[in-house]
């Protein structure tokens, strides 16, 4: 055994010594105790991370290539596509690395509220999840205005005006963002400043993240609390394996997009260089903002409208004091699990009518699929909580992964 | 998942351990080998990216008319972000070159293995003490006592084929590579 | 009931990625088959090299390709003196000289492709207003890519009877709103190909769209080659990890 963990650590430590962050998230992920019952959903986590250095390292890269002024913009990541080693490669990784990032963290997020990983004692370890989640949202936004072609012009024009529907100071918001009188240079400026600054912040509350986590350790697909030894086994080589294991798994899909499909996710309309005259027919965010932007579009009132977007993202923050149902896993919980699966294909909802023009029959479905959303958190579960019977919870992981033979004389032993 | 419970398994285990534990060092060698070597590729693909890219260069060699330069003129072209002097030299300043004892020089090189064509003398207009560019090649320039160039920065004196005469420079004034396209165009580079 | 979930999932992400990939499109487009497409897509070089000859007789008069390079074309074959000869036969202002006075040369293979107009608003004067778009990104920038250039091309068709069509407008079925201000460009033997392939229609056509594909990713090929190599390495270290995966966990309930 001990062969193995020096040869691994080899490997780790090679990254370690070229990629710090790596390290500072790892670090403490070797000896430290897990549940040994974790499935592949607890795969995302350090996906998650992973991808964020990913992003960070080719972020770096790009940044020494790229340009940030209106004028010279877009030419400069032309110059990185067509010209610069590796240009092309680089800026695919790092266009298709932020959507690879969100699907990780969206899934990373549904395991969480399917298994209760935000309730107590993981409260905190929760919020700094979604801050983690805005701070994102925040620099994905900017990166995607700075090749500068209409979608990111428009996209920015579109989504600063957002400020505008707060009543007296919202114009004077909206220009003190842009630095100007329309989205233009200075706009473009500080926005590269904060999409270089941003992802080290995310870097900070991924560490804290990750402190708050090792207090408790990780939750589990049972939901319930670690009690012996037998309970759980050490990170490494289980859990590094494991998770290396499924880093392959993701990285084929990522370069299988990056090599096959770069612009799938994309929008063709940010390949024409910003125009201020012209606005494209039909403004879509980026993927990953779609069910946000269908909130937003929902309501016909342009603050309401704001304020409900901000919300929908706001509302997770108090979510443990939301659901307090004492079991964690919807395993054990039969209501809430149905609600949970609406839940998510309302999200789903969501974000394919966030694609749809905001006309006709799209309107009613996502007033209906936005109400959903808000029933979900404000409604059903604080009542769930109180009134919803659970299914008889084993009594620790390793009797319920184990023989009824050996539960019987594990629960015999607990006993006495 | 077979209904032994943990301890005979791990009974059970020990007996084929040895065969196994050498089984599955060659695996762990083979696939931290392997994902050493991928990881070690996709890393120079990477750097790479900052190493000069094609239009940079593209402008790594460069053409350059002969033609307006008359004798005893210079013209200073820039090649590859340094300046190059070239100078259409007279009949005097090509004697002056060659009448020189290779022997008492600090860098010993003969003129005629400093050009292609007595005339030119083609040069990187870099001081090769501390980088900085020397003086001599406007009219009214100081020219330094051997009449090529003087370096104001460290008082480097530089003769009319662009070697080192008097000073702290080490070496002669680089000869970029360059080649006559035609009678009156070089290409340097 | 998780079997059911899982059905109407899938039934409903499937639906999503179809209908979301067609709601950018008109008409409808007849997709082609293209040497480019697919894992083992590679160009066609001499289909390239045609489609160069149509973009320089045919669209050039009117659309610029300003973010390619005629140093460029050695990709797709050209010999550096050919590169040279094309280069010098545009003329490129440079400057300012010592005078201060800006003046034009021959262009350099490292120079961009000089375009018709010296900015957007002569190119808009020029063309009754409409802008003739740069051609470098084009199948990039439109939704359908190359398909939709290949049926805009082939879309100019004679409008029906109730439609009225403005003062220097054509009628084209793929064209957003059926009206469009390029005169239809390409017809038979509008080219002579010095490779003796026949310049039908649709043979210029599908040469100057192949042309602009690799204008807009000349990396194409080198991508997929890459790529193949990448999942190819990816796949088997993954399933190696899964073997060690297992070794490890062997032991584990």
């Amino acid at each position: 055994m001990s062969t193995e963990k020096n040869e691994l650590k080899g490997v780790t430590g090679w990254i370690d010594k070229r990629l710090p962050v790596f390290t500072f998230i790892n670090h403490n992920l070797r000896d430290y105790p897990t549940p040994k019952n974790l499935s592949y959903f607890w795969n995302f986590g350090s996906l998650a991370g992973v991808t964020l250095v990913i992003m960070i390292v080719t972020g770096i890269l790009l940044a020494m290539q790229y340009t940030a002024n209106a004028d010279l913009a877009f030419d400069s990541v032309e110059r990185i596509m067509r010209d610069v080693n590796n240009g092309w490669l680089l800026r695919y990784i790092h266009m298709n690395g932020a959507s690879m990032f969100f699907i990780v963290v969206y899934i990373h997020i549904f395991r969480g509220l399917y298994y209760g990983s935000f309730k107590a004692p993981r409260e905190i370890l929760w919020i700094l999840g979604v801050l983690i989640l805005l701070l994102m949202m925040a620099t994905a936004f900017m990166g995607y205005v700075l090749p500068w072609g209409q979608m990111s012009f428009w996209g920015a024009t579109v989504i600063t005006n957002l400020f505008s529907a707060f009543p007296v100071i919202g114009d004077y918001i909206v220009t003190f963002l842009w630095g100007g009188f329309s989205v233009d240079n200075p706009t473009l400026t500080r926005f590269f400043v904060l999409h270089y600054l941003m992802p080290f912040l995310i870097v900070g509350v991924v560490a804290l993240h990750i402190v708050a986590l090792h207090q408790f350790g990780s939750n589990n697909p049972l939901g319930i609390d670690v009690k012996s030894e037998g309970d759980t086994i050490p990170f490494h080589p289980y859990y590094t394996v494991k998770d290396y294991f499924g880093l392959g798994v993701f990285l084929i899909i990522f370069f299988g997009l990056v090599f096959f499909a770069p612009n799938f996710l994309g929008h063709p309309d940010n390949y024409i260089p910003a125009d201020p005259l012209v606005t494209p027919a039909h403004i879509v965010p980026e993927w990953y903002f779609l069910p946000f932007y269908a909130i937003l579009r929902a309501v016909p009132d342009k603050l309401m409208g704001v304020i409900l977007m901000f919300a929908a993202v706001m509302v997770l923050f108090v979510l443990p004091w939301l659901d307090t149902h004492k079991t964690r896993s919807a395993q054990f919980r039969p209501y809430y699990k149905q609600f949970f699966w609406l839940f998510f294909i309302d999200c789903l909802i969501l974000g394919w009518v966030g694609s749809m023009p905001a006309e006709g029959i799209y309107v009613l479905i996502s007033r209906i699929a936005t109400g959903y959303y808000f029933l979900f958190f404000l409604v059903i579960l604080p009542i769930l909580s109180r009134y919803e019977n659970t299914r008889t919870i084993p009594t620790s992981i390793a009797a319920s992964v184990l023989s009824d033979k050996f539960v019987n004389e594990k629960t015999s032993t607990e006993n006495i | 998942m077979d209904k032994k419970s943990l301890n005979d398994k791990l009974v059970e285990s020990d007996k084929t351990q040895k065969v196994d534990s050498e089984r599955r060092d060659f695996l762990f060698m083979t696939t931290t080998g392997l994902a050493l070597a991928g990881g070690a590729m996709a890393a120079w693909s990477m750097i790479d990216t900052m190493n000069p890219a094609k239009d940079v260069l593209a402008l790594s060699s460069t053409e350059v008319d002969l033609s307006p330069i008359e004798s005893g003129q210079s013209l200073t072209v820039m090649w590859r972000g340094k300046p190059i002097f070239i100078r259409h030299r007279t009949k005097d300043e090509i004697k002056q070159a060659r009448n020189v004892l290779v022997d008492d020089l600090t860098h010993k090189s003969l003129d005629e293995e400093r050009v292609k064509k007595p005339e030119w003398l083609v040069v990187v207009g870099v001081c090769t003490h501390l980088g900085c560019v020397p003086l001599g090649q406007k009219v009214g320039d100081e020219k330094g006592e051997f009449g090529g160039w003087f370096c104001p920065c460290h008082g480097s004196h530089y003769d009319t084929s662009g070697r080192i005469r008097k000073g702290p420079a080490p070496l002669n004034l680089d000869v970029p590579p360059y080649e006559f396209v035609s009678d009156e165009i070089i290409k340097i580079g | 009931m998780k079997l059911l979930i899982k059905i109407c999932l899938i039934v409903f992400l499937s639906s999503f990625f179809k209908i979301n990939v067609s709601a950018g499109e008109k008409s409808e487009l007849i997709k082609q088959n293209w040497p480019f497409d697919g894992f083992f897509g590679r160009f066609d070089q001499s289909s390239i090299q045609r489609g160069f000859q149509v973009y320089r007789e045919v669209c050039a008069g009117c659309h610029g390709i300003k973010y390619i390079a005629y140093r460029d074309l050695a990709n797709v074959g050209f010999t550096p003196d050919e590169i040279k000869s094309i280069a010098s036969e545009y003329e490129i202002m440079d400057g300012p000289n010592d005078e201060g006075e800006m003046f034009d040369r021959l262009a350099k293979p490292s120079d961009k492709f000089v375009g018709p107009y010296l900015n957007d608003k002569e190119a808009r004067v020029a063309n009754n207003g409409a802008y003739p778009p740069d051609l470098s990104l084009i199948t990039k920038a439109r939704a359908g890519g190359a398909d939709y250039l290949y049926n805009l091309l082939n879309g100019y068709k004679d409008p029906p009877e109730n439609l009225e069509i403005s003062d220097g407008m054509y009628f084209n079925t793929i064209y957003p709103g059926n009206q469009i201000a390029m005169p239809m460009p390409i017809v038979d033997e509008i080219v002579e190909y010095e490779d003796e392939t026949p310049a039908t229609q649709d043979q210029i056509i599908r040469d100057v769209t192949s042309f602009l594909v690799w204008t807009a990713e000349p990396e194409l090929e080198e991508r997929k080659v890459l790529g193949i190599r990448v999942l190819i390495f990816l796949i088997i270290i993954t399933l190696m990890l899964l073997a060690v995966k297992r070794k490890v966990w062997k032991d584990v309930e």
